[in-house]
């Protein structure tokens, strides 16, 4: 089995070298990063010629879908512990991994004056529904766990909790009213220039553990400089700009 | 098995029970008017119900959202009648299966119906059937194979449905989530142990209901020529 896991990864590696042109970045991007990055890229292709083919979703599921061969070249993911793993599982080249952003966790609700500044709403029976990303895929969701476990409701809420299978679709959860309020990231409801409607409780540190993000490079991208330098560009002050504009805290 | 795998077994058992009970009611007129109608509708109404054939489910997921919400029409209906809101409960999936499993019951039922000449329900009305008692007495009984493709269908369509469960159910446990999100679950945190457990039954399920099906179905040929 372990063979056949390996030499299929062989073969996608070899075929993404083949197939994939030198300018080209595959990226898998968690998320909450999703918005960023694309801002990012607008000034990465400019500086450099190169463009990103970027694929959205959890962390986790990135972390299943690359040791099982998936052909990304970088993971921008919303945790630490995942790039480190890849790299010991020979998976993401090592060295490579470093923090490129800090993540926030809010409480939001998409109606207006719900959530209050002290998430005293949690505690309510105002709500029916509270979304969450997967806990077990999704840092961001392992942290909205952590606050409800903080705040002593580990019980009260469980049957409450509605879960999206990444943050996206907790976010997309509440954003259609379905749930009343959700757990999301700061950079989901605090886009510069189109904020979010509603009303969020930026969750004080403490309450969680800290989110740190880490991009690693992954081996399918080893051989290709335009993956190298969407890492280095991520380090950049231009990009650092833009990850701090949409609520994040800085790493390095 | 864990519990909550439990569970989601019987949510599923459940969901698609009551579904394919639900679309066997509301299949059968439809299916009937199908079949018999010479209106310039029919095209419009036959395309309605098979759509969800064609539609991905993220189509039918995105709109029931937005339906079914609190902005949505139907979710402000729901909410004046004081049912609540139907995503992320039992019953907005009933809905939402109702409506995606709706072409697995209805055709075989038109076609079953299509099968039933026309002068056999005139030799019932003139020996004084009524419409009520040509439908019982003789359309039931010769569409009887119909009805069993369509039950089995309809409930093995509901519990292999994946898509529109996933956007509008919430993965909650014991209410909405339902094997296939389950097994998902699984694969998604890497509990390969678990998910071939859910996966590896299913698969034997879906066997095994299409080989009872086949089997059952095989003499609707004869049944229908013995009917001619």
């Amino acid at each position: 089995m372990k063979t056949l896991q390996r030499s299929a990864g062989v073969a996608f590696v070899t075929l993404a070298a083949f197939g994939a042109q030198a300018a080209e970045v595959q990226v898998a991007v968690a998320a909450n990063f999703a918005v960023p990055l694309e801002r990012i890229s607008v000034g990465f292709s400019a500086a450099t010629g190169h463009t990103l083919k970027v694929a959205a979703g959890s962390t986790g599921k990135f972390y299943s879908q690359i040791i099982g061969g998936a052909p990304f070249e970088v993971l921008i993911a919303a945790d630490d512990e995942t790039p480190k793993k890849l790299i010991t599982e020979g998976h993401a080249v090592a060295g490579s991994n470093f923090t490129y952003a800090i993540g926030k966790l809010v409480l939001w609700s998409a109606k207006p004056d719900f959530v209050d500044g002290q998430g005293a709403v949690l505690g309510s029976a105002r709500f029916a529904h509270l979304a969450i990303a997967n806990p077990k895929v999704a840092p961001y969701g392992a942290a909205g766990l952590q606050v409800i476990k903080a705040r002593g409701l580990s019980e009260a809420l469980a049957p409450k909790l509605v879960t999206g299978e990444s943050i996206a679709q907790a976010f997309q959860f509440v954003s259609t009213g379905n749930a009343d309020l959700g757990f999301v990231a700061l950079s989901q409801v605090a886009v510069p220039g189109k904020p979010a409607v509603g009303s969020y409780w930026l969750v004080p540190q403490e309450l969680y553990g800290e989110i740190r993000q880490d991009a690693v490079l992954l081996k399918p991208g080893a051989d290709n400089p335009a993956a190298k330098a969407l890492l280095a560009y991520l380090k950049s002050p231009a990009a650092q700009e833009v990850i701090r504009a949409f609520g994040y805290g800085i790493g390095m | 098995m864990t519990p909550e795998d439990w569970s989601a077994v019987r949510l599923t058992a459940q969901l698609a029970a009551l579904t394919t009970l639900l679309l066997l009611i509301v299949g059968t007129p439809i299916g009937w008017w199908l079949a018999r109608t010479r209106s310039r509708f029919k095209p419009l109404v036959a395309s309605l119900v098979t759509m969800p054939l064609v539609l991905p489910p993220s189509v039918m997921g995105f709109y029931l959202l937005l339906l079914l919400g609190p902005q949505g029409p139907v979710g402000q209906l729901t909410q004046a009648l004081g049912l609540g809101r139907l995503p992320f409960s039992f019953a907005g999936l009933v809905v939402a299966s109702v409506l995606y499993s709706m072409p697995f019951v209805v055709q075989p039922l038109q076609q079953a119906f299509e099968a039933i000449p026309e002068r056999t329900l005139e030799a019932a009305a003139t020996l004084r059937a009524g419409p009520w008692d040509r439908f019982f007495s003789v359309v039931l009984p010769l569409a009887r194979p119909g009805f069993l493709t369509a039950s089995v269908l309809g409930f093995a369509h509901t519990v292999g449905e994946f898509g529109v469960v996933l956007m509008i159910g919430g993965n909650i446990p014991g209410v909405t989530r339902v094997l296939s999100v389950a097994i998902y679950g699984h694969v998604e945190a890497l509990e390969f142990e678990a998910a071939h457990r859910l996966a590896a039954g299913m698969v034997v399920f879906a066997m095994v209901v299409l080989v009872a099906l086949y089997m059952l179905s095989r003499p609707t040929g004869r049944a229908a020529q013995a009917a001619r």
